[in-house]
């Protein structure tokens, strides 16, 4: 918890800010003329928008050193929260007070481009990001070597894998040396080997004494890195205290809502391409699904702006925040690729093979031109996965020991005999 | 232990000094953004660099043939390639600097919305990039004097009051539309018109001292007359602009800045929000 002043003064202090947004895209003029228009029809009209309070009344303080964990549901808060310490955004009421250097990694390899190559981005990265051209040269190598990235230096990202890209946009960010660094959920992209590198690097930055803000939906690595975690929900700060309290807390909250909303719909307000709901239809009401039998996945994308590398894929992720199988949609003709609208987009998997156990999913639009990641949601629709009309003799389902079952078949002869084989096997 | 004075966020606070440092501190962004676009204007052209010569003299080849040889305009004595050419240096530096100005904030949504910088930086980047622009279209203008051996006279050392005098003036209306298309898209409709218009008000293609006496009143309220007419002295050595019309130019160039500076500063806290 935060600590008593006399060893460590304050870092952030955050207090009874809110955010408002008006929401209703439709409602709101976006050219002058639509205005003039409107008000010549109704010149005694009120401001009719609707009010979305992303953020209401949120208090808490960091002090210097603090390495801070924030978890909650999609659209909880969490992102406006950051915008607001970033300076991205301002807030509607309340005030902020930061202590010292703020760098923010809110996305990673904003502010990279296409065309250019790997050491043009690290200087064009790097002064966005808030390094003078002096600072990224001394570090230059650092950057380079801990993105692994030496031999394509001079080639234009556009040509790099997404691994590289990812590498070179994290280490350009891991070397800013501010004294208080936000970061928002940079694990989620990129391999499990490089996801420790990120590990590390962040560990070396909260052991440098550094305050650190780390928005995450993945609880292993918030439990890992932070003691203290705020829990956000709807726009509110509903705890803080001790990261494993959290986590149950956050955890109980995921569970009561699990019953209800087995469904996603996007939060009022939420504008760009995104996904406006998902939904999981299984074979028994109630997000319940029978191994082995047909499953479908509904989502509808919202796609207000054409973008001709649009892509579209969503995960099969376990309670334990593995992903068992990825789903996609890259098609080069993909319509959602080439005209604005709202796009209804279903996969069906004819036998789903996933053990018993709740599994939630994760979508992610994202651009493959740029890898920008337009959206990444977390934890949708939940359900839950049973065996119960599937036997085995002698030992039963095991809970959570597997993830995915395989059909199989198999033969047992006896060594060096040409006898008539014994046959069995196993079919979802 | 703790820094002298935290920094605080609340709605409308605002502290001018501040903003001015952290810009100040900032200000290799500058550089990196004039950088990024030369690169990117010059990478994967085939004729690159040519580009920014090629434009100008095409286009001052249209005037030639069209205002010098149909219409046969006087050209202050001067070969009208040559004459139509100084000019149009000096207006694609005024329409460069508005029309990349206006379109920065829109067309980075993605930083904007992302990342904090001081976003003035981002109207302010486009200004070096139009520069070497200019600069480079001088060196074929060079080449062109050489043809039609026209010397350059002493005038040629009042350029750069002429080059800051276009980029100011253009920086300051970039300012306010580009502040204001974050709200109204319409402006990238308007501007386009507008610049053209403006064109054809501006004494690019034609000699000011065409424009009949009775009008001039209302000629000269363009400011861009006077720093055209100006900037073509300087090169060619025409007749000068008056006094009072460089004067009034100036002092429009400096009330577009301010306002443009105004304007910007009170719609930048929103427009993470509504980019």
């Amino acid at each position: 918890m935060s600590s008593d002043g006399r060893t460590a003064g304050p870092a952030i202090a955050v207090r009874g800010v809110s955010k408002r947004f008006y929401i209703g895209n439709r409602a709101r003029p976006t050219t002058l003329a639509e205005r003039v228009a409107r008000a010549m029809r109704n010149p005694f009209a009120r401001d009719d928008r609707e009010v979305l309070w992303a953020l209401k009344d949120c208090s808490f303080d960091v002090a210097q050193g603090d390495v801070v964990g924030i978890i909650g549901r999609n659209g909880a808060g969490k992102s406006t929260l950051l915008k607001l310490l970033s300076r991205i955004t301002e807030p509607t009421s309340g005030e902020i007070l930061m202590y010292g250097r703020v760098g923010a990694l809110l996305e990673v390899g904003t502010g990279f481009h296409a065309e250019l190559t790997g050491r043009e981005n690290v200087y064009l990265n790097g002064t966005i990001l808030g390094m003078r051209r002096k600072e990224i040269a001394a570090r230059f190598d650092e950057i380079v070597a801990f993105a692994e990235v030496e031999r394509f230096l001079d080639t234009p990202v556009k040509r790099y894998s997404s691994g590289m890209y990812v590498r070179l946009a994290f280490a350009v960010a891991a070397h800013l040396e501010p004294e208080i660094l936000i970061v928002d959920e940079v694990l989620a992209v990129g391999d499990g080997e490089f996801q420790q590198k990120c590990m590390g690097k962040m560990e070396q930055v909260a052991q440098a004494g550094r305050t650190v803000l780390f928005v995450s939906h993945n609880m292993h690595a918030i439990a890992t890195l932070t003691k203290r975690t705020l829990v956000l929900d709807r726009g509110a700060c509903v705890f803080d205290g001790s990261t494993m309290d959290a986590i149950a807390h956050y955890r109980a909250m995921q569970a009561s809502h699990a019953g209800i909303a087995g469904a996603y719909e996007a939060p009022p307000g939420t504008g760009g391409i995104h996904v406006a709901s998902a939904r999981v239809v299984t074979s028994e009401p109630g997000g319940v699904h029978r191994s082995g039998q047909p499953i479908r996945f509904e989502f509808e994308l919202e796609v207000p702006d054409v973008l001709r590398s649009l892509c579209f894929s969503f995960e099969i992720v376990d309670a334990e925040e593995q992903s068992v199988c990825q789903l996609w949609c890259f098609d080069r003709d993909a319509r959602f690729r080439r005209e604005a609208g709202r796009y209804r987009l279903v996969f069906d998997v004819p036998t789903l093979h996933a053990y018993k156990g709740n599994f939630t999913i994760r979508t992610a639009l994202a651009d493959r031109q740029t890898y920008h990641e337009i959206e990444n949601l977390w934890q949708l629709c939940p359900f839950i996965v049973v065996m119960d009309d599937i036997e085995r003799q002698d030992f039963d389902w095991d809970d959570g020991t597997r993830v995915y079952l395989e059909d199989h078949t198999w033969t047992l002869t006896r060594a060096g005999s040409t006898d008539a084989p014994q046959r069995g096997g196993f079919a979802l | 232990m703790t820094p002298a004075a935290p920094l605080r966020l609340a709605p409308g606070s605002r502290n001018v000094r501040r903003e001015l440092a952290e810009t100040w501190m900032a200000r290799d962004i500058l550089y990196t953004f004039a950088d990024r676009d030369l690169r990117l204007r010059y990478r994967q052209t085939v004729l690159g660099v040519a580009w920014v010569v090629i434009q100008p003299l095409i286009a001052a080849g249209v005037f030639t043939f069209v205002f010098g040889t149909v219409a046969h305009l006087s050209s202050d004595g001067k070969p009208y390639l040559v004459f139509t050419f100084a000019a149009l240096s000096g207006w694609n530096l005024f329409s460069g600097v508005l029309t990349r100005a206006s379109a920065c904030l829109v067309g980075n949504a993605n930083l904007v919305s992302r990342i904090y910088f001081p976003r003035l930086l981002l109207p302010l980047s486009v200004v070096p990039a139009a520069l070497v622009d200019f600069v480079v279209s001088l060196g074929m203008f060079a080449v062109l004097m050489a043809v039609y051996r026209v010397p350059p006279t002493a005038a040629l050392l009042t350029l750069p009051f002429w080059m800051l005098l276009l980029s100011a003036g253009a920086l300051g209306a970039g300012l306010v539309a580009t502040s204001l298309m974050v709200q109204y898209r319409d402006v990238q409709f308007v501007l386009p018109v507008a610049t053209q218009l403006l064109l054809y008000a501006s004494p690019v293609a034609y000699a000011a001292s065409r424009v009949p006496e009775k009008w001039h009143t209302l000629y000269y309220l363009n400011p861009l007359v006077a720093a055209i007419e100006g900037l073509r002295w300087s090169l060619l050595g025409t007749p000068a602009p008056s006094a009072g019309s460089v004067l009034y130019a100036s002092a429009m160039a400096v009330l577009a800045l301010i306002a443009g500076a105004v304007v910007f500063r009170r719609m930048e806290r929103g427009f993470a929000d509504v980019i």
